[in-house]
């Protein structure tokens, strides 16, 4: 599976209160949660993002709360992947089982700069950042994986091997 | 190869005699937990696995206490969800509020639903607090919590663990949350990152249970995916007085691996304050002291049970809060809440000055009952201290312990509780 957008680019420590403030959490409704992805971090993101784009950001992304609801904004606002230096583990297997697929680089994440063109092999694990020439190597989910984040996450994967 | 405690739960409930760090098993779960804001994607997650039961109807926790009691219609909806699920599936541990219901992590020992040696998981990240009854527990998100309430399984990644060496004593008016402060001061909150932070050494004995709930409850934010305890004499008292069913005790293997091995003598700690705006800004209060505030905050999952109260009501007897701050005491259940009543130490809070709220998490997200403008500072016995955590995006929360807090609401400034 091959995705390609513009990079938006964030720091360490994105904790999933900054992704999802909690004073939207009296909603599970997707749409209304990725209105205000990214909020108390930037607020120009939800109003600005396109679908397809991509987002990188330093290590130990999502930490904090399990909220589901931080990796569902961050899909439900159109964001197709999202490449870390590493990610909490809460949030990492919440992004597998709700179907965002993640990769783990910390290289990428140093180098890849905000606005950068990048396009991602998803199956090979490279991520490659056309506005610099540059490609780096993570490593790719497992395919039982992969086939659950086509499927649209755990449930849907889970019902599909019945 | 020895195994850590974590390690040989695991395996345990995987039907495995050894199980190695990075490993992945299937594990059968003893209890599966969620509240007002997991739970209701759980529960349509759960619709579409189309499993038409839950696995037992005595081994799910439903606990309505983020944004109750009911602070809009939104939250009172998703209330309405959970507690329809519960009444479906007659789940026998659902908790209504007033009705002997509480903060879930304070709320769940309370009620003898969590024993040593159990494997817990729960839609909320402080889950991890049961590791000090010696269970492993830990946070998952909403679809891992349907998927267990469906399976009543899930899979684990064997983690690799940190090794946590007390010695010592804590001397007066230091306590749980100050070693645990200090602890992810210096490891990071990425430092413990899916490892499991294993307590142990003599200094264990002298940590009262709460201390062990406040430091167990905390290891998620030095990004641990469970902290635990050994199931000792005070913890099997603890589990006796609540009417717990009798614990499996796990001592870790003489040569269990540990990544590395911090060693904390209690003695040499202080009361210990985590500035804006990661816990790991951990410094000793003589640090903090003048630092304004505007609101003091004790309660919450990891501070808010009777003997937390007790601390702040031992500063507070006789006192007054300066016009200048609001202080919110909150009782994390319903029988702490009496308990305190009868025990005077709410009439010295409402004496004082201080508002006392029904059991809620309320201000420790940002939900309600204690919001922060812009500009505002509080210091709070909560757990995080993340930008805009408790309101608006330029607020602040200092993290601390209730004698901190409490202290500091007398002054209307971050205070030394022995200094008061």
């Amino acid at each position: 599976m091959n995705i390609q957008g513009k990079c938006w680019k964030y720091g360490d420590n994105v904790d999933t209160d900054v992704i999802i403030p909690a004073r939207y959490l009296n909603t599970a409704d997707a749409k209304e949660l990725a209105r205000h992805c990214m909020e108390d971090l930037d607020p120009a993101f939800a109003g600005k993002v396109q679908p397809g784009e991509i987002m990188v950001a330093g290590k130990n992304f999502g930490c904090g709360s399990s909220r589901e609801h931080a990796p569902l904004a961050i899909k439900t606002c159109g964001i197709t992947c999202v490449v870390a230096a590493s990610f909490a583990r809460i949030f990492y297997r919440n992004a597998i089982n709700i179907g965002l697929p993640i990769l783990e680089c910390a290289e990428a994440a140093a180098a890849i700069d905000g606005g950068d063109e990048l396009e991602i092999d998803l199956n090979a694990g490279t991520i490659e950042d056309k506005t610099r020439g540059t490609v780096f190597r993570a490593e790719p989910f497992p395919s039982f994986m992969q086939e659950l984040i086509a499927a649209g996450g755990l449930a849907q994967y889970m019902r599909g091997q019945k | 190869m020895g195994m850590t405690m974590s390690q040989k739960i695991l395996a345990a409930h995987a039907g495995k005699s050894e199980v190695h760090a990075g490993e992945l098993v299937m594990a059968n779960l003893d209890l599966v937990l969620g509240n007002d804001i997991t739970a209701p994607i759980a529960i349509t997650e759960f619709e579409k696995f189309g499993a038409a039961q839950v696995f037992d109807p005595g081994k799910i926790a439903l606990v309505p206490d983020h944004f109750t009691p009911n602070k809009d219609i939104k939250a009172a909806t998703q209330c309405a969800c959970m507690r329809s699920f519960a009444q479906l599936h007659h789940l026998r541990h659902y908790f209504e509020v007033g009705h002997d219901c509480g903060v879930e992590h304070a709320l769940l020992p309370e009620k003898g639903l969590i024993s040593g040696g159990d494997l817990v998981i729960g839609a909320d990240s402080h889950t991890c607090t049961y590791g000090a009854l010696g269970a492993f527990s830990t946070g998952i998100g909403s679809t891992d919590m349907a998927c267990g309430m469906a399976t009543g399984k899930t899979w684990f990644r064997v983690p690799e663990a940190i090794k946590v060496e007390l010695t010592g004593r804590l001397p007066p008016y230091v306590s749980g949350k100050d070693l645990i402060l200090h602890l992810i001061g210096m490891i990071g909150v990425d430092g413990a990152r899916y490892m499991s932070l294993e307590f142990c050494g003599a200094g264990v004995a002298e940590l009262t249970m709460d201390d062990r709930f406040t430091v167990a409850n905390m290891a998620i934010e030095a990004g641990a995916k469970n902290g635990i305890f050994p199931c000792d004499q005070a913890c099997c008292d603890y589990l006796r007085d609540h009417n717990a069913k009798p614990p499996t005790e796990y001592q870790p293997d003489p040569d269990a691996v540990y990544v590395r091995t911090i060693a904390i003598c209690l003695s040499d700690l202080e009361p210990t304050v985590a500035f804006p705006h990661l816990p790991e800004n951990a410094h000793p209060v003589g640090e903090a002291e003048g630092i304004e505030i505007d609101q003091a905050v004790i309660g919450s999952c990891t501070n808010g049970r009777l003997s937390d109260l007790e601390a702040a009501a031992e500063i507070m007897r006789g006192r007054k809060v300066p016009d200048s701050v609001r202080c919110i005491v909150i009782p994390a259940t319903q029988r702490v809440w009496l308990e305190a009543m009868e025990r005077g130490y709410l009439k010295i809070f409402a004496e004082a000055g201080c508002v006392v709220s029904a059991p809620t998490c309320g201000p420790c997200l940002g939900g309600h009952m204690g919001i922060l403008a812009k500009g505002e500072r509080a210091v709070a016995t909560t757990n995080r201290n993340f930008v805009g955590r408790m309101g608006h995006v330029e607020s602040e929360v200092y993290l601390a312990s209730p004698a901190v807090a409490a202290a500091s609401a007398i002054t209307g400034h971050i205070t030394d509780p022995r200094r008061l």
